[in-house]
């Protein structure tokens, strides 16, 4: 072996290690690779990006409640309605009323719960939900949201990509896009499922007509978390290690012969590939959490949201943007009863363990949580056995329903909005998905205008052409 | 006191005095309504500076009716009286304003005739892609030698202005290589890799596999699937008839004036056949819904609408669905043209003729006769003959009066949602239903019995039972394939311009016709589809022509001419070379738009031809390539990366069309489908067709085909991105698919070769389509003898790698090996790029 070739041998072994720069720059000095095209590149299209402005909060779990939870049953207590029990709305309050399901002259159908104020704000919840009530001052309640869309797949589609139709981008892929991913090794947006699937499926975490790599990644429950995260059967990493080291010497290799800086971005996504299969595993691997975190959650029961919202704490503490966490259904058209008591069974533990390990560990600060549907539901019964309440359900009701928000630069211990008597309607506040999608991105520093993508001619945006800032939600 | 007397008074008098329009209404529109309402714009349809015009009103009709100031909402708009206020900035008319708009409707809107000739039509838009699409002189260049067609020319004579040299060619196997992937979609045999291009093209552009990989572009474009797309996302299993239509049409050169006609209204033509009718199927991949609470009519209407938008974007390279709600906001097309457009589709019905596919007429002749007889078994096991007609009976009532029993409009919107025609059959006397139309109302009836089922005449029915009986029995049924289409129905429907676009909120009526700022229809020409297709393909319409070569040319070069190649309007780009694009055009038409004499012309340049190298000199000088001084590499689209590895390793099966096969899923991706159903993957050589084939279920789509960026198939595509990302690399490293696929190519390599340095270059030969360099040999061999020492030292870990080695009389660690350097060779940036 000639001592150019020995050179040669080690820079192309060592090429991990050693900067392309300088592989480049002896073997154009050795007289080796005088056409040789100048360095490559650094590749790192998802590293983080300046917002607008200071932001509050540089991560968002989105705990949704897919189906729509009944606002009526859980957090907006309406006594009026015990005198309406079981009648029909006068003809005037009728008038305008326009259901996916029931007609308008459906009863009513008060709330079988209790409510209680709780903390020192006074925030009323059901007794469905006495672990998100323990942490009652920490929640902005919005029960003044409004949606234009009553059916599932256009509401859910509305809520995550501010457009009932589809090929929209999602929220995460929106701030994925207009800040970076502050994770080196995970993608900045994740989806994680539980419950049975939904109605938008992967309309929830696309990307939509933005570029591909800002379409969130889901981890799925069961089989592998990524797809094709999994080395092939029996190979171990040390041997994906060389593997990728021999794909990375033959890519610089034909970089020098073509000179496409596209292959640098090759050559690092490939890298980050093999940082994800190690991250990704220590990131799933819940044992190390303590036994009192993981009781915390509920995590050590058989509950996949249990294990979701632990895991969306060490995504934001892992640096991703934005997980989502979806639960189905909460679709109670019928036992709605037994129905929300089995969804508040599987949720509200986790959920409120969430708020309190992130603030345990300072990072609800920094971290919005949302809690919520594509909309509520119905204050009128849909009645599918005449005479037996316990199938007793509620229709779909995006008129007036209640989300609710934590954390990172929204304002806690408060209500927002209020709707009327009979919950129909907002009588106050309304605040439309827009505002809402307004709201969270000024917290994350972004002017909601200005996060804006090219695409058939025109500027698109979250907010399509509406949202206004909800100051009332701020701190 | 006197002055407030005094005032009054004046105002009495000018009250008294009778409205001139000349004098006092025409200088209040000029001032204040003009600027929307006048000659320049017209928003919502409305012109007040033209009698004609301002007394037909807007989109949502009259504004004026003469006699009548209390009805005329011309008023309720000045006056803010319907929440809409007018003009929406500046000040508020004034009572005096008011009043004047108030006496002279009242009046009867006197407006002296005069001659209004000059505005009768509009003025042709100035846009470039407007203007009629003129054959350009081909242009002279100082170096000769280099153009090979009229093409180079154009390409040369800018160059030559810029001061910038072409690039030399490729070299001859890149140029194969290029030209087999970029006509075909396959890289070439090794044995193929080398030769003449002309005679390479040639072999090409005649070969099955073109059809296939020039489909696969107009089936973007056609936003092409096999489910439905929204929410329960049923399967289509017979959408594949179409695609088969798309690959015969590029096979056989359809010329493309046919392709057009036939897709927009082949059930049109005179003596139109099956194949004309599987043409329209192309209308047929808009998305369905079958949400419960659906609004039929809201869903047909977006349909309707997606078709226009579609059509819009494929043929006309315009974003009409912009003019959905208002005015196009940049382009010249109006809401009207929109809805104008609208009313083409509006009255054409969805239908699927029976046509059963080749094979299919036997076996299922043979089981009917069994079918029938456990069909009435079924019949009589649940008593349908005594219960169905009362169920009928009470749904016809809630249907009538759905406030009446809100158990039983329940049961009537699941008919109608979740049965196509549910109602209509419901309507039809069970005397005259089909079998076919008697059967699916069956099968609702047991699906869906509502209240019945507590009755006590129904006691001890199993109604689910019997609804999962019927549907095993269907199941087992073999299958007869449809055609889905396109019909128009007897009666037309009506079309209104919706306002905002909502179809609640209906306005004007309007008829078909073409966008006004484009060549008329000819006169006489009936308004139908018909009519529309041919205008689409007049050889005065330049939109058609331009946006069609620019699309191939974008295919070849990675970039159109225009680059937004979805948008030729005043938003998207403007042509890098209008002379070239027009002389295209105008040769695609001329030569009867010969699809395949466009592609030949194109990859016969020396443009085409030259090297892709990134050059230093025009780096930061031409970075997008716009002046064509070097071919483009090109990161190879979705389907070609999985086709590519498939053919290298020999595990290919290259049969041409037919039914959709179901590729292997990763089983968490299943878990998060609204009904997780079976995704049976296929077995034999099926499981190995080009992945233009794999079944593609919009709302799981499959993994590989979105990390590489293939459509979602929600919308129309006109244009693929390009990403690089980290889940690309795990998908080309540990996807199982691909991982069998560097077994099959180290299987491959090992029979065919028996050498370390010759089964190295066959492998990279059979990947790359040429022989490997020194530097590669010498770290592939590094990398292989690393790998072999490694299973030598553990000799069950070849098995666990390669578990299918010893049934291919293999040595297991040699395998493993050979099947590691497969793997690192089908990984690099190279393989998945055409040159």
């Amino acid at each position: 072996m000639s001592p150019l070739d020995r050179r040669r041998d080690f820079l192309l072994r060592g090429a991990c290690g050693l900067g392309s720069l300088a592989l480049w720059d002896l073997l154009a000095r050795d007289g080796y690779a005088q056409t040789a095209p100048p360095p490559l590149p650094d590749a790192r299209p998802l590293a983080p990006k300046p917002p607008h402005f200071a932001a509050k909060a540089r991560s968002v779990i989105f705990l949704f409640m897919e189906g729509g939870p009944s606002q009526i049953d859980l957090f907006d207590p309406k006594p009026e309605m015990a005198r309406w029990d079981g009648q029909m709305l006068p003809e005037s309050l009728r008038a305008h009323l326009r259901f996916a399901f029931i007609k308008p002259t459906a009863r009513v159908w008060a709330s079988r719960q209790t409510f209680r104020k709780h903390g020192q704000s006074g925030l009323e919840f059901s007794s469905l939900l006495p672990h998100m009530a323990s942490v009652a001052d920490a929640w902005c309640m919005v029960r003044s949201a409004h949606s234009n869309q009553f059916n599932h797949h256009p509401g859910q589609l509305l809520m995550h990509c501010g457009s009932p139709m589809v090929g929209r981008p999602a929220m995460g892929a929106w701030l994925w896009y207009g800040l970076g991913s502050a994770s080196q090794n995970l993608p900045g947006f994740v989806a994680l499922n539980s419950g049975r699937g939904g109605f938008a499926s992967s309309g929830l975490f696309t990307s939509g007509f933005l570029p591909s790599m800002y379409q969130g990644v889901p981890f799925a429950t069961s089989g592998e978390p990524i797809a094709y995260l999994s080395n092939p059967p029996g190979l171990g990493s040390d041997e994906q290690r060389e593997r990728l080291e021999a794909i990375r010497g033959l890519n610089e290799l034909h970089y020098q012969q073509t000179g496409d800086r596209e292959i640098a971005s090759r050559i690092a996504a490939y890298e980050l590939a093999f940082r994800m299969q190690t991250a990704a595993p220590e990131l799933l691997d819940l044992s190390q959490e303590s036994k009192e975190t993981l009781a915390l959650y509920g995590a050590d029961q058989d509950n996949a949201f249990a294990r979701n919202c632990l895991l969306a704490r060490r995504m934001v503490e892992r640096g991703v943007r934005f997980v989502l966490c979806s639960h189905a259904s909460w679709d109670d058209h019928g036992s709605l009863l037994s129905g929300h008591q089995k969804n508040c069974r599987l949720v509200d533990q986790p959920s409120a363990a969430l708020i309190k390990d992130l603030r345990q560990r300072g990072l609800l600060d920094d971290t919005i949580v949302i809690w919520g549907g594509e909309f509520g539901r119905t204050p009128l019964a849909q009645t599918l056995e005449p005479g037996r309440e316990e199938a007793t359900g509620r229709d779909h009701h995006p008129d007036a329903f209640t989300m609710l928000l934590a954390g990172g630069g929204i304002r806690p211990g408060t209500v927002v909005g209020r709707t009327d008597d009979l919950g129909l309607s907002v009588a106050e506040d309304k605040v439309e998905v827009h505002d809402l999608h307004a709201t969270l991105l000024h917290c994350l520093g972004l002017e909601h205008t200005r996060l804006t993508y090219r695409f058939q001619g025109r500027n698109f945006r979250l907010t399509d052409v509406a949202g206004q800032v909800v100051r009332k939600m701020l701190v | 006191m006197r002055v407030v007397v005094l005032m009054a008074g004046a105002l009495a008098a000018l009250l008294a005095q009778p409205v001139d329009f000349v004098r006092d209404v025409e200088p209040l529109f000029q001032k204040r309504c003009s600027g929307c309402h006048g000659a320049a714009r017209q928003l919502s349809g409305l012109r007040l500076d033209r009698k004609a015009d301002a007394l037909r009103g807007g989109y949502s009709g009259a504004v004026i009716a003469p006699g009548n100031a209390q009805g005329s909402r011309l008023l309720r708009l000045v006056t803010a009286a319907e929440g809409v206020k007018m003009p929406p900035a500046g000040p508020r008319l004034t009572a005096a304003e008011v009043d004047v708009l108030r006496r002279w409707i009242d009046s009867g809107a006197p407006w002296p005739e005069r001659a209004e000739s000059a505005a009768k039509a509009r003025p042709r838009p100035a846009h470039w892609a407007f203007q009629p699409v003129r054959r350009p002189a081909v242009p002279a260049v100082r170096n000769a030698n280099w153009p090979r067609n009229p093409i180079d020319r154009f390409v040369l004579a800018r160059l030559e202005q810029e001061g910038v040299a072409p690039s030399p060619p490729a070299d001859s196997r890149t140029l194969i290589r290029r030209l087999h992937l970029d006509l075909t979609g396959l890289p070439p045999a090794p044995e193929a890799s080398s030769g003449a291009a002309e005679e390479t093209a040639a072999r090409l552009l005649d070969a099955p596999h073109f059809g296939e990989k020039w489909a696969r572009h107009w089936l973007d474009l056609a936003r092409y699937a096999d489910s439905d797309g929204y929410e329960q996302d049923q399967f289509r299993p017979h959408a594949w008839r179409y695609r088969d239509w798309v690959i015969r049409a590029f096979n056989r050169n359809l010329p493309f004036d046919q392709f057009t006609v036939q897709q927009i209204a082949g059930d049109l033509l005179p003596g139109s056949t099956l194949d004309d009718k599987t043409a329209t199927g192309f209308h047929r991949q808009t998305l369905t819904s079958r949400e419960g609470g659906l609004d039929t009519e809201q869903l047909r209407t977006e349909q309707v609408a997606d078709r226009v938008a579609t059509v819009g974007a494929a043929w006309l390279g315009l974003t009409l669905e912009c003019a959905r709600c208002h005015d196009h906001k940049y382009d010249p097309i109006s809401q009207r043209d929109f809805y104008q457009l609208y009313a083409f589709f509006n009255s054409a019905d969805e239908v699927n003729h029976l046509a059963p596919a080749e094979g299919e007429m036997g076996p299922y002749l043979q089981q009917r006769p069994e079918y029938e007889r456990r069909f009435r078994g079924i019949l009589s096991a649940y008593r349908v003959a005594e219960l169905q007609p009362p169920w009928e009976r009470e749904v016809r009532a809630a249907i009538a009066d759905p406030a009446a029993r809100l158990e039983w409009t329940q049961v009537a919107d699941y008919v109608k949602v979740y049965q196509d025609h549910g109602h209509a059959i419901l309507h039809t006397p069970a005397e005259r239903r089909t079998f076919r139309q008697a059967h699916d109302l069956t099968r609702v009836f047991l699906k869906y019995p509502g209240p019945l089922a507590s009755w006590p005449e129904a006691k001890g029915v199993n109604f689910s039972q019997g609804f999962e009986k019927l549907e095993q029995l269907d199941a087992d049924l073999p299958g007869l394939s449809e055609v889905p289409a396109l019909a128009e129905r007897d009666t037309p429907r009506r079309t209104h311009i919706f306002l905002r676009g909502d179809f609640r909120s209906p306005g004007i009526e309007v008829g078909p016709d073409v966008p006004a700022a484009l060549p008329p229809l000819p006169p006489g020409a009936p308004r139908n589809r018909l009519s529309l297709a041919r205008w689409l393909v007049g050889r005065d319409q330049p939109l058609t022509a331009r946006v069609t070569v620019n699309r191939v040319w974008q295919e070849l070069f990675g970039r159109g001419l225009v680059a937004t190649s979805e948008d030729f309007g005043t938003r998207g780009d403007l042509p890098s070379h209008p002379e070239l694009l027009d002389w295209l055009a105008a040769e695609f038409m001329d030569s009867g738009w010969n699809f395949k004499r466009l592609v030949r012309l194109i990859v016969e340049s020396a443009t085409y031809r030259q090297s892709s190298r990134t050059r230093e000199d025009l780096l930061s000088r031409d970075p997008a390539n716009t002046l064509l001084a070097r071919q483009q590499r090109l990161r190879l689209p979705a389907e070609l990366i999985r086709d590519s590895a498939l053919a290298a390793s020999g595990l290919l099966h290259p049969s041409i069309g037919g039914r959709s096969f179901f590729p292997p899923m990763p089983v968490g991706l299943l878990k998060v489908a609204y009904r997780s159903r079976e995704w049976r993957v296929s077995e034999g050589p099926e499981r190995y067709r080009r992945t233009l084939y794999a079944f593609f279920w919009r709302s799981v789509p499959h993994p590989q085909r979105m990390n590489f960026d293939a459509p979602d198939t929600l919308t129309t595509c006109s244009r693929r991105q390009r990403s690089t990302t980290p889940l690309q690399a795990l998908n080309l490293l540990n996807d199982p698919e691909f991982h069998e696929a560097a077994q099959a190519l180290a299987a491959r390599v090992m029979r065919e070769r028996a050498e370390l340095s010759a089964r190295l270059t066959r492998v990279v030969e059979l990947a790359l389509s040429r022989p490997p360099q020194a530097d590669e040999m010498a770290l592939l061999t590094r990398y292989y003898v690393r790998k072999r020492q490694r299973l030598e030292q553990d000799p069950a870990l070849g098995v666990r790698q390669f578990p299918g080695a010893a049934a291919a009389d293999l040595d297991p660690a040699e395998a493993s090996a050979w099947a590691g350097v497969a793997s690192v060779v089908l990984n690099l940036d190279e393989f998945i790029t055409r040159e």
